[in-house]
């Protein structure tokens, strides 16, 4: 009868646990709300930790939907002026006077690590939702730094997403993934990322400070700092065309 | 005849100063077959080497395949079309873009997939034939040393397949071989073209399909385009023009030396022959045949350089020739099609064309001082008063 009890107990234990933890793809939605947006305005610092050193790299970005993106490097000096716009799936850079040149990045070339960091053009410029790309599965709980997070497998909806698959640790309470690994099509881990600070702006939390970890490679990873972000913009359509980058 | 006759006995009576001209001159004549032999020797093995390893009797290209743009590749793929497909003729190769982490570092490369049976390039693509779990690759030796690799070393490689989306797999290395071609080589690992069809969801697809040498004809098909030897090798033949044009600026400054030493000798025979000049000219000699005798000795110059630059040049040249000239090292890296030993290629034509070239611009050098001759006053220059 005890058994019995005990078992009732359980039952009624784990379906509240379950009442409680929303669906996976409530979850990913969630994240999105957070994550995503329309227009953004941001400052940021990457810090990328290479075999010979540090390399500190400052920028200001202007962002819309997942199509838009102009980047513009504010320091080094050697670095200052040089801009990135991307546009659906190109990209230009423009390097400042003396060469004053700009150049065509498209392809396989968006995969390439931007300044030898271990973010590639489009890791940089990515503004994607998850709920759109992804089927996902909670597999259970785990503590990231003193934080409760959902563990979540992502398996990609589509033919055409980058990663196949993830893995995803989501701070239940924030909602944003604290932990993150990304894996090839054949299962092998390619990258790694981990949200170490969180900021909470117009109702949302973002993440302040992350580091990204090209998992192949042997360098240290890349730290990447928003020193700030504005999400109540009007970004004009001129300053995503190639002549914005020249002003 | 007579001309001739006193102007090598003048000739030879000078003495010292004709050999050192002549010597100057053999020498410049030497150095002139020299050059254009190791020239011709580089064009005609690269071209070899090239074809035989590389490109084929030609290429048929998928019609979105530009090697200049790497931004092409991703779509410059389609079903081999089905006059393409005999084996014995044709040979398929599929190229895409990819990483390769050798110890760690971030390398891009260019995945090539070929048949490991074809026998239309004589890459050694049979090592290929392997069943290990992982990606078998091969590759050229200076992609090797670059990434320190070695056969039985693995490397994790990184590629995106047809939608865009990353896969990774550990590659061995199953075979290493030597090229002199580096285009097959540089930034490249060659791969069964099944497993990379595969691997990029790429299925009956290729790049480029190399044909069979023998194969004269070449067909329009749709969505592939076929390029000649003479597209193929157009960078290779503008390399060569270009290195042609340097040896002839060298020919200009060895033969210019020459060429002063020679007008040199010839102001100087006319200055301290004056007396002979009048004399001849007194004698029944007209002008013409005096200039025509001090011509034909300034030219002759140039036929005792030649049989000059035969006895002692000719078997250095042979030598050579034969035993080749090694490269030296580190000239293989810089990109362009070269053998670690070249083996010079003098021809026939290259020998007598040299040969007419220093005779008659010798001929030329000497008449010039010549034309002083017809201004002389014979009784002043029997005299030897200075004119």
């Amino acid at each position: 009868m005890k058994k019995i009890i005990a078992f009732g107990i359980l039952i009624l234990f784990s379906s509240l646990l379950m009442a409680q933890t929303p669906s996976a793809e409530e979850i990913l939605n969630k994240i999105d709300e957070n994550m995503v947006f329309d227009q953004a305005i941001s400052k940021s610092k990457m810090i990328i930790h290479g075999r010979i050193g540090d390399r500190t790299i400052e920028s200001k970005s202007w962002s819309k939907g997942n199509d838009l993106a102009m980047v513009e490097y504010l320091s080094p000096p050697r670095e200052a002026g040089t801009k990135m716009l991307k546009t659906a799936d190109k990209l230009w850079i423009y390097t400042p006077e003396p060469t004053d040149r700009i150049i065509t990045i498209s392809g396989h070339l968006l995969r390439q690590s931007v300044m030898g960091s271990d973010l590639s053009y489009e890791d940089i410029t990515d503004n994607s939702s998850m709920i759109e790309s992804y089927n996902a599965e909670i597999l259970g709980t785990e503590t990231i730094r003193d934080r409760e997070c959902w563990v979540l497998e992502l398996t990609a909806k589509k033919d055409d997403i980058s990663y196949y698959s993830r893995k995803i640790w989501v701070d239940t309470e924030r909602l944003l993934p604290l932990k993150e690994e990304r894996f090839a099509k054949s299962g092998k881990l390619l990258k790694k990322t981990e949200i170490l600070e969180v900021f909470k702006q117009d109702g949302r939390w973002y993440p302040r400070h992350m580091i990204f970890k090209d998992m192949l490679s042997r360098g240290k990873g890349t730290e990447y700092f928003i020193e700030s972000i504005d999400f109540n913009v009007d970004i004009p359509e001129y300053k995503f065309t190639k002549a914005a980058l020249r002003r | 005849m007579l001309a001739i006759k006193l102007a090598y006995r003048n000739l030879i009576g000078a003495g010292l100063r004709t050999w050192l001209n002549v010597l100057v001159l053999s020498f410049s004549f030497l150095i002139i077959i020299w050059n254009r032999g190791i020239i011709n020797g580089w064009d005609r093995q690269a071209r070899n080497d090239t074809k035989n390893q590389e490109i084929g009797g030609g290429q048929y290209w998928h019609e979105n395949y530009d090697p200049y743009d790497p931004f092409t590749l991703a779509d410059a793929h389609g079903i081999i079309h089905e006059k393409l497909q005999e084996k014995t003729n044709y040979a398929p190769v599929l190229i895409t873009q990819a990483t390769i982490y050798p110890g760690g570092r971030v390398q891009s490369i260019l995945l090539k997939g070929i048949e490991p049976d074809q026998k239309i390039l004589t890459i050694p693509t049979e090592s290929l034939k392997s069943d290990i779990e992982e990606i078998p690759v091969m590759l050229g030796s200076r992609m090797a040393e670059n990434n320190k690799l070695k056969i039985g070393d693995f490397v994790t490689v990184r590629w995106r397949d047809a939608n865009g989306t990353f896969d990774a797999a550990d590659a061995q290395v199953v075979h290493i071989f030597k090229t002199d071609v580096p285009t097959i080589d540089n930034g490249q690992m060659w791969v069964p073209l099944q497993r990379l069809q595969k691997m990029m969801q790429m299925d009956g697809e290729a790049t480029l399909v190399v044909v069979n040498q023998e194969i004269t004809s070449a067909p329009d098909l749709p969505h592939w385009v076929f390029k000649d030897h003479d597209i193929l090798l157009k960078d290779f033949a503008e390399l060569i023009k270009m290195k042609y044009v340097g040896g002839y600026i060298m020919w200009f400054i060895l033969l210019l030396l020459a060429w002063i030493a020679i007008f040199d000798t010839q102001v100087l025979s006319i200055f301290r022959r004056q007396k002979e000049i009048g004399t001849d000219i007194a004698l029944g000699m007209t002008r013409g045949q005096v200039i025509r005798l001090f011509t034909v000795e300034g030219a002759m110059h140039g036929i005792l350089a030649a049989i000059l630059a035969a006895i002692y040049g000719g078997p250095l040249l042979y030598l050579q020739a034969v035993k080749g000239m090694s490269m030296p090292e580190g000239t293989d890296d810089m990109g362009i099609a070269i053998a670690e030993t070249i083996y010079p290629y003098y021809s026939v034509g290259l020998v007598v064309v040299t040969a007419l070239i220093v005779l008659i611009t010798t001929t030329i050098v000497s008449f010039l001082p010549t034309r002083r001759i017809s201004k002389m006053n014979p009784t002043d220059a029997i005299r030897g008063k200075i004119q």
